[in-house]
């Protein structure tokens, strides 16, 4: 019963090996193609807006996973890393600089703040890692809201040429890049180590694994694809205050969108994401506070149903491949 | 800059740190006996600086006096909270127990936030007190009576909860639980009792402190994390080794913010407890106050 080394069989659509098989590598290009189509085939703005809060998600979601699903640490100040890339892109952005070299430079910013945090605490076992995140993102929001208290906007000729599709483009492919590192990633030898030390540090660094670098590495690839996130929101938003992307509910969000799908698994974040941005966007027609339903409900997949979404379907096969073999018994019976 | 206005820097420092001591010292004692970090603490605050406010703006009661009734309500709080979740975490191991606490809690936040916003709206409250802007003068430098009050009733706590640990039958349960679990329930502890008590304590002591933020500085439905922020950094800086040690470190910690505003610019003032909470990490992991064998882990 401990949710956060949680010991799993391999993943739908993985084999043993780690590597993919081929429906589920067929169902990705597919999927991946589809959504590329999508915005020649509609012009409906409601649409394209939702898959790319779904992209989004995914990268943000996917990005708390690799540090707290597979590495075991819990970071309670993702929107810190989300806020700089964030901060920093639309800054450079908005100065003159190219988009590309500012949403990198935006990532890259995002994991220098964060190995700073993690160097320091990284070499203590225990909440120090937790408090320090969280302690980052609370002054950089409070500090960020004391220096840069005006609203953010595009200029006008920037609006008046807004492109819809790439931003939804954008977050595409950060989504894909996000999935694909996280896969290649648990491919590598690197991920043996890194789930060692979540299962058991000492024992992990017994047999020799440098837990600290692999904590460190997890930490850098997590903070690097949260930071872009928050660069492709600050390309994405036409107007929000620059403390925004630094306010605690992205962090949760991010955690919110990991255990939904189910935290430590590579498809998780990905069917987080999309019953997350659906079901949100249903409930906030309906009910005025639908975050204190999301915060009950992240309370309860805790407590009662580690491993979220995948780890319900694991268990329903599981229930229907036994309820198919004793219909068989009984057929056999029958005559 | 002159001598009167960094002595009158230091003594709102001390004013605030005394907050600050009292809301570590809640954090610290769950975290001391259970070995959960709450970090929905600084959210128990808020709720607690709404009943207070909403005590004395119905009833008309001293704001002072409400404290007595403010206590043993967000202490019945502290059941029904450990009662429905944190029971449930109590019985993992030590590192799986910190985590679950870190991710129910900051569950907690997000509820308590949008619950309170719901309830209270997001409009900024303060209690006013009887003596309110009136202040003793001393030597040039001002001391209102609603702050001394405050720090009067933080040193009050202090000493009576250091008496409860110290000198009391139960509060020995209650350190000899913190230091060993195990060998306290082979000592015939009922530890189930002794976490409910010690959750409970830091409820009520956080929901006092929460009236008296609302006092001396505001209110409102999203406050909570940044005073668990102070709380928590109060409590790496003291040490977990002394519970009472955190009132002084958050006296402290008011000091160094107040002189750093000072001397720097005050936009940045939030960075200090950031600076302060690294510094502490690499040059005494262990605290200021606390044993060298155990850190915050």
């Amino acid at each position: 019963m401990n949710n956060i080394a949680l010991e799993q069989p391999p993943e739908a659509g993985v084999d043993e090996s780690g590597h993919l098989k081929r429906w589920a590598v067929l169902a990705a290009v597919g999927l991946g193609i589809v959504a590329a189509l999508v915005p020649h085939i509609t012009q409906r703005q409601d649409i394209i807006n939702r898959l790319f809060l779904i992209f989004l998600y995914i990268t943000l979601g996917q990005s708390w996973n690799i540090l707290a699903g597979f590495a075991g640490q819990i970071n309670l100040g993702h929107a810190a890393f989300f806020g700089i890339g964030a901060l920093v892109t639309r800054t450079l952005w908005l100065n003159g600089m190219a988009f590309p070299f500012a949403f990198v430079l935006g990532g890259l910013t995002s994991m220098g703040f964060a190995l700073l945090i993690g160097i320091p605490t990284f070499r203590l076992r225990g909440a120090y890692f937790a408090i320090g995140t969280l302690a980052l993102a609370e002054v950089l929001r409070i500090t960020v809201s004391n220096t840069n208290p005006l609203i953010s906007t595009l200029p006008m000729d920037s609006i008046t040429t807004y492109d819809l599709s790439a931003r939804y483009y954008l977050a595409l492919g950060l989504a894909c890049a996000t999935m694909l590192s996280t896969y290649l990633l648990l491919r590598s030898r690197l991920s043996l180590g890194i789930m060692a030390l979540r299962e058991d540090e000492d024992a992990a660094q017994a047999t020799g694994v440098r837990t600290v670098q692999h904590k460190l590495l997890a930490l850098a690839i997590s903070s690097f694809f949260a930071g872009l996130a928050g660069a492709t929101f600050a390309f994405y938003q036409v107007s929000y205050y620059p403390q925004a992307p630094f306010q605690p509910e992205w962090t949760f969000d991010a955690l919110l969108v990991s255990f939904i799908g189910g935290l430590g698994t590579l498809i998780g974040p990905l069917l987080g994401a999309v019953f997350f941005i659906t079901v949100r966007e249903q409930l906030s027609l309906v009910v005025q506070a639908h975050e204190v339903v999301f915060g009950v409900l992240f309370i309860v997949i805790v407590l009662a149903l580690p491993g979220g979404l995948v780890n319900i379907w694991a268990r329903l096969t599981k229930l229907f491949a036994a309820l198919r073999k004793r219909n068989k018994a009984i057929h056999i019976q029958a005559p | 800059m002159t001598l009167n206005t960094i002595l009158q820097t230091l003594i709102f420092g001390v004013f605030v740190g005394s907050i600050y001591g009292i809301v570590a010292v809640g954090l610290g004692l769950v975290f001391g006996v259970m070995g959960i970090l709450n970090v929905a603490h600084g959210d128990l605050l808020m709720v607690g600086g709404y009943v207070g406010f909403w005590l004395v703006t119905l009833t008309g009661i001293d704001p002072f006096l409400s404290l007595i009734i403010v206590g043993p309500l967000m202490f019945l709080m502290g059941i029904a909270l450990n009662r429905l979740l944190y029971r449930r975490i109590i019985r993992f191991e030590g590192e799986t127990k910190l985590k679950n606490s870190l991710l129910i809690s900051f569950g907690l936040v997000l509820i308590l936030q949008q619950v309170a916003t719901l309830l209270w709206t997001g409009d900024e409250r303060t209690i006013q007190t009887a003596n309110a802007g009136k202040s003793l003068m001393l030597g040039g430098l001002v001391f209102p009576y609603t702050r001394l009050a405050n720090l009067g009733i933080g040193l009050l706590i202090i000493v009576l909860l250091h008496l409860f640990l110290h000198r009391t039958y139960f509060g020995k349960a209650l350190r000899a639980t913190a230091e060993d679990w195990e060998a306290a329930i082979l000592a015939g502890i009922d530890i189930q009792r002794v976490y409910m008590v010690a959750f409970s304590l830091g409820t009520a002591l956080a929901g006092i402190a929460g009236t008296l933020v609302a006092v001396n500085y505001g209110l409102g439905p999203t406050i909570g994390l940044s005073w668990t922020l102070k709380a928590l950094i109060v409590v790496v800086l003291a040490g977990t080794g002394s519970v009472t040690g955190a009132f002084p470190a958050g006296i402290l910690l008011g000091v160094i913010e107040a002189i750093s505003a000072l001397a720097i610019d005050p936009a940045y003032r939030e960075v200090v407890g950031l600076v302060l909470f690294m510094l502490i990490l690499l040059l005494r992991p262990q605290g200021l106050f606390g044993k060298a064998e155990r850190g915050l882990a």
